[in-house]
């Protein structure tokens, strides 16, 4: 049973990750209709610079976070203006060669500055203890993602459901030329809703460093992963998203502890299964 | 072709060429086509107008088999047509036409017509003959190009057509597939005036065997062109006559004309 | 476009053949070109002619290669017999795999076509008896061809052999892309919505071209691993998928020559760049696809013939 519950945890904790890594891929297809298969790139961009901080310039590791993002975001928003916007009105072929060969680029970049081997983190003490519950021990870490990913949900929920910048975005996912029509000035919208993407999945990469590690393969490894969170979510849908992201995660967690042998097949077993039975993808719902 | 069945068949009357029984098309809450039973006679000249919104497209949707049916029966000359997947529905003899064109944009017009005419033919299994070397494919290709008068520009991609000529296209592909049942949705739609003449005088000329719905905004084309004509509102069918029994309706002249009359001298 | 994809054939087969004279040195990367180029061609297929998208095609290059390599551990030496199986392996698979490829719209089929490839890599990983695991399989030795020529070490019958089979898919994609079918797989690519209007099976004919591709993609792979008595797990692996990807588009998708040179010269660019290290080669595809989108839309081949076409423009 405790055995069972520690898994869990694990696997619930992956799940943040991966709601936070996909949440502004969610966002940029529901509302751009632009597959960004190099999404992961700005996750890994995170870990890199929440690395570098901490491990070069002795930042203390909640004050890494913040700027992992913001970094990210910025860098996010600059590619957006200066080339990314250009894609959006490209067919769909086009979109995927350029953010592959976005994806690879990153990758190759984050090699030929850092090398090619994992890289290294020191958590502060009070993560690495492991937590008493009672019933189980976990490492504060688990119980930090896991907290903060509810934290970064509920935050991201009420953003998009309580704020005039949130009605636009909902208002555009759901209509562009109708957004267009009452006034609302959608390539702004775009730039700082990919901003906020790039910059929820550089936070998401700087939290994964100490979890699931760092090296620059990163922007291909959990990629199959976000895009299946999107598909199963729905493009635009944050709850959609957050349900998929936690249910994939504790999934992939248990099969690969309970039967090793096939825990790898399992989660791409439910994606071929998923698009078998679904093939219009379950990502047919409307927006948050 | 064979010879029509001689005098224009104005009444309803025999079996029909098509026929719709309870036709229903619902997305989600909203009911598009509503209980339509539709009869259209062999060889007839048969117009389906309405006010803005009144389900036309969705019904030759529903008709074509674009869009699956919610409920009831299509039924083409007496074969029960309703499970059947528009490309069977095709091959059985009932072709539309688009609204907006959907063309072969990068090929050239003679490709999209003979590529029509192979696909009836069943020769696009072969993946070792030449396509062009096919004389009878060719030949009837350039048939229906002469027909449609763009024989000078088989060899042009299609892209390159001004749009009224595109329009014709459009048309020339829907021949190649043999139609029993040709439904034209607004076979004039974004082209001006003096060409949608043009366009609505190659549709007259068609055979008269070949049996004609189409939906049409331009009440002067329509009243020109129609022998019998249905009214849809509201997804479902208001009435039903000849071009001077639908004129002379008041209720139609309220839903339809009263509102849209400047438009009938367009 | 017409008038390229006619008349490149023979040129190329000339520059190749003259490639074996003037730089007898480079054999081996000649028949790696060779043999990129049949991957492409296969890949070509789906995107060019019938603009259908996938991720996992090296999941068919694998299965191609690792078939010749497994039935040459059990005794079956003679290549052509190989290549055939590997052909017939490859096709089959793609055959079944068509049901879930060939239904959705282009994001479903990239995610599916993504997760075929992994789930694939992940088997032939786990499979270590048969495929020898990450170490690949290397404990096999092919016969000479039609148990005349002996593979050699200056790589000349691995030279021809590959060239030889190159020129067969090249005449052979070149008549389907000119037959009916060709024609039908270039409707969809046009207007797949307009296809089942003019009564055509769009499913069925996705299902061919998935099925000759997939067939043809294993050919390329059976001639990778019978020229370098080796087959592994990167033969599989998404980076190969990504790569043909990138080669179609670059040679110009839908033109046959066009994607032979695309394969050659970016084959070649790989060849020098992983030489100084494989990060250069990555950063190199990322660049060069990236630029790929705003510049040289209709690849080598729409350049080309935009060249022509303004050169004749001017006399």
């Amino acid at each position: 049973m405790s055995g069972l519950i520690s898994i869990l945890a694990d696997g619930i904790a992956y799940g943040m990750l991966l709601f936070l890594f996909s949440i502004g891929l969610s966002i940029t297809l529901g509302l751009m209709r632009f597959i960004n298969l190099a999404h992961g790139a700005f996750a890994m961009c995170g870990g890199y610079a929440a690395v570098v901080l901490l491990n070069g310039f002795g930042v203390p590791f909640l004050l890494t976070l913040p700027i992992a993002a913001v970094l990210t975001g910025a860098i996010g928003v600059v590619l957006e203006q200066l080339v990314i916007r250009r894609v959006y009105p490209m067919p769909e072929l086009q979109q995927v060669l350029f953010s592959i060969g976005l994806a690879f680029a990153a990758g190759a970049v984050a090699n030929i500055l850092f090398g090619p081997q994992q890289q290294p983190m020191l958590l502060p003490d009070w993560l690495t203890t492991r937590v008493d519950l009672g019933v189980v021990e976990i490492t504060g870490y688990r119980i930090f993602l896991i907290l903060f990913g509810l934290v970064a949900a509920g935050a991201l929920v009420a953003l998009f459901n309580a704020t005039l910048f949130g009605a636009r975005v909902r208002a555009a996912v759901d209509n562009r030329r109708a957004a267009e029509g009452i006034g609302i000035h959608v390539t702004r919208l775009f730039a700082i809703t990919f901003g906020l993407g790039a910059a929820f999945a550089g936070l998401g990469g700087a939290l994964a460093v100490g979890f699931l590690g760092l090296d620059p393969t990163f922007p291909f490894k959990y990629l199959v992963l976000l895009l299946m969170v999107v598909a199963i979510g729905g493009p635009g849908s944050i709850a959609g998203s957050f349900v998929a992201a936690v249910a994939l995660g504790a999934i992939d967690a248990l099969f690969k502890y309970y039967v090793p042998e096939v825990g790898s097949f399992v989660i791409y077993g439910i994606l071929v299964l998923m698009m078998v039975f679904f093939p219009k993808g379950l990502a047919s719902r409307r927006a948050a | 072709m064979t010879a029509g069945t001689g005098t224009p068949a104005i009444e309803p009357a025999g079996t029909p060429a098509i026929e719709t029984a309870g036709l229903t098309l619902r997305y989600g809450n909203f009911t598009a086509v509503n209980d339509v039973s539709l009869r259209v006679a062999a060889g007839a000249r048969h117009a389906l107008i309405g006010p803005n919104g009144a389900g036309k497209t969705s019904l030759v949707h529903a008709l074509t088999g674009n869009v699956p049916a919610t409920s009831g029966t299509i039924r083409l000359g007496g074969e029960d047509l309703t499970a059947l997947p528009q490309a069977a529905r095709v091959r059985r003899g009932l072709t539309r036409t688009f609204q907006i064109n959907q063309l072969f944009r990068g090929l050239t017009v003679l490709e999209n017509v003979s590529l029509a005419i192979l696909e009836r033919e069943r020769k696009t299994r072969n993946f070792w003959r030449s396509a062009t070397a096919d004389r009878a494919v060719a030949e009837e290709a350039r048939e229906h190009l002469a027909f449609v008068n763009l024989d000078a520009y088989a060899a042009r991609p299609v892209h390159a057509l001004p749009y009224g000529l595109q329009r014709l296209v459009e048309l020339a592909i829907a021949l190649g597939t043999k139609p029993r049942v040709l439904v034209l949705d607004e076979p004039a739609a974004g082209v001006p005036a003096a060409q949608s003449e043009a366009i609505f005088e190659r549709i007259h000329a068609l055979p008269r065997d070949l049996t004609l719905l189409f939906v049409e905004h331009d009440m002067g084309l329509v009243f020109r062109f129609a022998e019998r004509i249905t009214v849809l509102v509201q997804g479902a069918i208001m009435t039903e006559g000849t071009p001077a029994e639908i004129q002379a309706d008041e209720r139609v002249r309220e839903v339809y004309l009263g509102r849209r009359g400047h438009h009938a001298a367009a | 476009m017409r008038l390229v994809r006619v008349g490149a054939g023979l040129p190329l087969l000339l520059l190749a053949v003259a490639g074996y004279f003037l730089f007898p040195e480079y054999l081996t990367l000649f028949t790696s070109l060779f043999i990129l180029s049949v991957f492409a061609l296969s890949y070509d297929l789906l995107q060019g002619h019938a603009g259908v998208v996938s991720l996992g095609h090296a999941v068919f290059f694998g299965t191609g290669a690792y078939t010749a390599a497994i039935l040459a551990r059990h005794g079956l030496e003679e290549p052509l017999l190989g290549l055939l199986a590997a052909l017939l392996v490859s096709a089959a698979l793609a055959l079944v795999l068509t049901r879930i490829v060939v239904v959705g719209n282009d994001l479903t089929r990239l995610l599916v076509t993504l997760g075929v490839g992994f789930l694939v890599f992940e088997a032939a990983n786990q499979a270590r008896d048969l495929t020898g695991g990450a170490d690949g399989l290397s404990d096999f030795t092919m016969g000479p061809v039609l148990g005349l020529f002996r593979f050699d070490f200056a790589g000349e019958t691995a030279f021809f052999y590959s060239l030889a089979v190159l020129a067969l898919v090249y005449f052979f994609l070149w008549r389907l892309a000119g037959s009916p079918f060709g024609l039908a797989l270039r409707g969809i690519r046009e207007n797949v919505r307009r296809m089942p209007a003019i009564g055509a099976p769009v499913r069925r004919h996705l299902a061919t071209a998935y099925t000759i591709s997939g067939g043809i993609a294993g050919l390329a792979g059976a001639l990778l691993a019978q020229t370098s008595n080796f087959a592994s797990l990167d033969m599989l692996g998404f980076e190969r998928s990504a790569e043909v990807m990138m080669m179609a588009t670059l040679g110009g998708t839908g033109s046959i020559p066009g994607v032979v040179l695309g394969a050659t010269g970016l084959g070649y660019l790989k060849d020098a760049l992983s030489a100084m290290s494989p990060k250069y080669w990555q950063l190199g595809i990322g660049i060069v696809l990236m630029l790929s989108v705003f510049v040289l839309r209709g690849g080598i081949a729409g350049a080309f013939t935009a060249l022509l076409r303004r050169l004749r423009g001017r006399a």
